[in-house]
């Protein structure tokens, strides 16, 4: 009898497991939408993040995340849950980051990724933000006395695989004549790690990429960036094609961050700013209208991003300008009155 | 005895009841269940890629692949291949480390199994020191030491250390000669082939002889002889008659590196040895196993019949430990040939690194490119088992 119970147990649990099996497959595509939903059930955003990129998205000597890219996931979960600290990261090498966003592993992808029309028609992503307009660029050693790209003729380059980076390489040796030898690496880290022990001449990936990484070389100063950016690289989230309601918060996120710096509005005087009387102060900060209520959020939405992380202005600063060991300068990416491509769209 | 004769003939039964027909109902019904779980899955995603609108399909091997291959043993460029091309050269990268690694774990493998039961005392913990060090270090770690801490210190191509008949050494590889073959080249692989062909028939007569009257041959050497002399002296003869057929490129300084001549990555290197040395201490324990299997008994009666310690082994004991040897052996080389796939850590572009690392990502066909790729895996190793498995009969004790 013993024997017998132990059977149909058995019988039972296999069927469980089978028709489980079933039901997780049949599953799998309702998920598409309402990821706000899912979000919130759980109680904290997923946030794909790079596995180390200082300035992006890199964790400090304590093991919190920081980064432009961080803070972005930072600003989208202070909007959700007024509260900027409930994001689980999962650091991704570039060649893991689609699939794992694709899967559902992760609810937004903020790593420092190249929007292009490929992975925005083909890969079922959608980049709804552009939050750090970039260039690809050269590294090399001081002592091999190389001045221009124009001279890497012959040159072995370290890149990461699985980037536009790595297409980009291929496409600008060709274009202008020249031989390479490529040599790819699954992660930045063992990429520059190779580049750093000699194994290449050249180190090549986004221009804001290089400065970070140089900092990490055994002897920073003994490397040069040269001059030529040879692509352009528009950096921002991305999300899964398909949840439009998804994307518009991510895409929000960014924009009210960029309009409250436009529109004076910091960290340090959003309660003040609160009471103001400009009626775009009013709208960004929910004490008109009901922007919010729009997209699944609280109207005051806008007001906990800048509350929490601050302004585009006061992220820059902090993660990769004059406040951070880069010290890139805002360039294209100052706002469109200042002459930069950062342009942030009307909240009407 | 009633119920024997019941037995005898059994009353008809229902064949609801029979055992055989329930036995292969209920297979039936597990296959069909089974594959109806796998359609499901599969109809499944399809269904939910294109509503999350990504491609699928495997048009995507026709595709531009736009991105440059540091080793290739076929014509590849970033330009004018495709990514079914990019297969390829992975495929290619993977099958020419397996095969290589293999060849050289095998030996290094018997050398230091047989070495582990030497007599001489030194030898014997040299080899059982090898072993377990070398197996009980992850071999991921392995392969990150050859790599950054043996391979990393060489100097850059400007000091490059010369070795001397055009080999030189530096942080971007192993730098040698390149044959350049004139329109008489084929002569060599002509005289090689004539030389197989000698070798094989004069082994068979050299058996047949001793079969017949006992008489030994010097087999090795004439082997050897034709094998590689005649190839050789080809070469000579054609060389002094003016007819050069191969000569050499050297590798030569350029501004960055060495051009001209051949290059070994230091990425397959690295990787090479790894694989090597590891898999060899696995294959030292089955080799040392195998000889152990063979009673002293073995041993004692050919001494008896008056031969030496090395015929001993090459003839009695060797033949013998091979049937136990060799099926633990193959799956040796299994894992040889999966384990190249920890490539992806050291660059080295094998088939994991460039198929399922560089064209996933830059299609995003993640189904489709993992389904081959284990597809590939799976048949690398059952053509190897298989392979395996022949020689395996090939060697097994005959009974009679």
């Amino acid at each position: 009898m013993e024997l017998l119970g132990e059977y149909t147990s058995m019988k039972k649990a296999l069927i469980s497991i089978a028709f489980g099996l079933t039901a997780s497959l049949l599953a799998t595509g309702a998920s598409a939408q309402a990821t706000l939903n899912s979000v919130k059930q759980k109680g904290f955003l997923t946030c794909g993040s790079n596995t180390g990129l200082a300035g992006f998205g890199l964790p400090d000597a304590q093991g919190n995340w920081t980064g432009l890219d961080v803070d972005l996931c930072r600003a989208i979960a202070a909007a959700i849950f007024d509260d900027p600290s409930k994001v689980r990261y999962i650091p991704l090498a570039a060649k893991d980051r689609f699939t794992a966003l694709q899967s559902g592993e992760v609810d937004v992808l903020s790593r420092n990724s190249t929007m292009t029309m490929s992975r925005d028609t083909q890969l079922g992503l959608d980049f709804p933000a552009i939050n750090y307009f970039d260039g690809q660029g050269f590294m090399v050693r001081k002592k091999l006395g190389v001045s221009s790209a124009k001279e890497l003729n012959g040159a072995s380059i370290c890149t990461q695989q699985g980037t536009t980076t790595e297409l980009n390489l291929a496409d600008y040796f060709r274009a202008n004549n020249m031989k390479y030898e490529v040599v790819a690496f699954a992660t930045s880290d063992e990429t520059f790690k190779a580049y750093d022990a000699g194994r290449c001449d050249a180190f090549t990936t986004d221009a804001s990429g290089l400065y970070a990484e140089r900092l990490r070389a055994s002897a920073p100063d003994d490397h040069i960036v040269l001059p030529e950016i040879i692509s352009k690289e528009p950096l921002g989230p991305a999300v899964r094609h398909g949840d439009n309601q998804w994307g518009d918060i991510v895409r929000w996120a960014h924009n009210a961050m960029l309009n409250a710096e436009e529109l004076g509005v910091t960290k340090a005087n959003v309660d003040q700013m609160k009471g103001s009387d400009n009626p775009e102060i009013k709208r960004l900060l929910g004490t008109e209208g009901k922007f919010g209520e729009a997209v699944g959020l609280t109207n005051d939405w806008a007001y906990r991003i800048i509350k929490h992380v601050g302004n585009y202005a006061e992220v820059f600063e902090k993660n990769v300008g004059e406040g951070s060991k880069l010290k890139i300068k805002r360039g294209q990416n100052a706002l469109w009155t200042k002459g930069g491509l950062q342009y942030g769209m009307p909240i009407r | 005895m009633q119920t024997v004769v019941s037995q005898t003939s059994p009353p008809k039964k229902s064949i609801l009841y029979d055992p055989k027909v329930r036995g292969v109902f209920y297979q039936v019904l597990l296959v069909a269940i089974v594959g109806y779980l796998f359609w499901i899955a599969a109809t499944n995603a399809i269904e939910n890629l294109q509503r999350a609108k990504i491609a699928s399909g495997f048009g995507f091997l026709n595709n531009t692949a736009g991105f440059d291959i540091s080793q290739t043993l076929i014509q590849f460029s970033a330009a004018g291949s495709d990514y079914g091309d990019a297969f390829v050269v992975g495929l290619l990268n993977t099958l020419i480390v397996s095969a290589i690694g293999i060849f050289f774990t095998t030996i290094l493998g018997f050398l230091i199994g047989i070495a582990r039961l030497s007599r001489n005392w030194m030898v014997a913990k040299v080899a059982m020191v090898y072993v377990e060090t070398l197996r009980n270090i992850p071999l991921l770690v392995q392969l990150l030491f050859w790599y950054i801490a043996v391979l990393g210190p060489l100097p850059q191509p400007r000091n490059s250390i010369e070795m001397g008949a055009g080999f030189f050494l530096n942080s971007r590889g192993l730098f040698m000669a390149r044959p350049v073959y004139t329109a008489d080249a084929w002569a060599i692989p002509a005289a090689l082939v004539i030389g197989l062909v000698g070798s094989f028939i004069y082994r068979r007569w050299a058996k047949a002889q001793q079969e017949r009257t006992g008489r030994q041959s010097p087999v090795g050497l004439v082997t050897l002889g034709l094998v590689l002399g005649l190839p050789i002296l080809t070469w000579i003869v054609l060389a002094i008659m003016g007819a050069n057929p191969i000569s050499f490129e050297l590798p030569r300084k350029g501004t960055f590196n060495l051009t001209g001549g051949m290059q070994i990555l230091p990425e397959f290197v690295a990787l090479l040895l790894g694989l090597t040395t590891y898999t060899a201490a696995f294959i030292a324990e089955v080799v040392r196993a195998g000889i152990l299997a063979v009673s002293k008994g073995q041993t004692e009666a050919a001494g008896s019949l008056g031969l030496k310690p090395g015929q001993t082994l090459r003839l009695v004991v060797i033949p013998q430990a091979m049937r136990v040897i060799i099926p633990p052996l193959t799956s040796q080389y299994l894992n040889l040939t999966k384990n190249s796939s920890l490539a992806v850590a050291i660059g080295y572009p094998d088939l994991v690194q460039v198929f399922m690392g560089t064209v996933l990502n830059q299609t995003g066909q993640a189904i489709e490119v993992v389904v081959i790729t284990m597809g590939v895996y799976l048949t690398i190793s059952l053509v190897t088992s298989a392979l395996m498995n022949i020689y395996n009969r090939r060697v097994a004790i005959v009974e009679r």
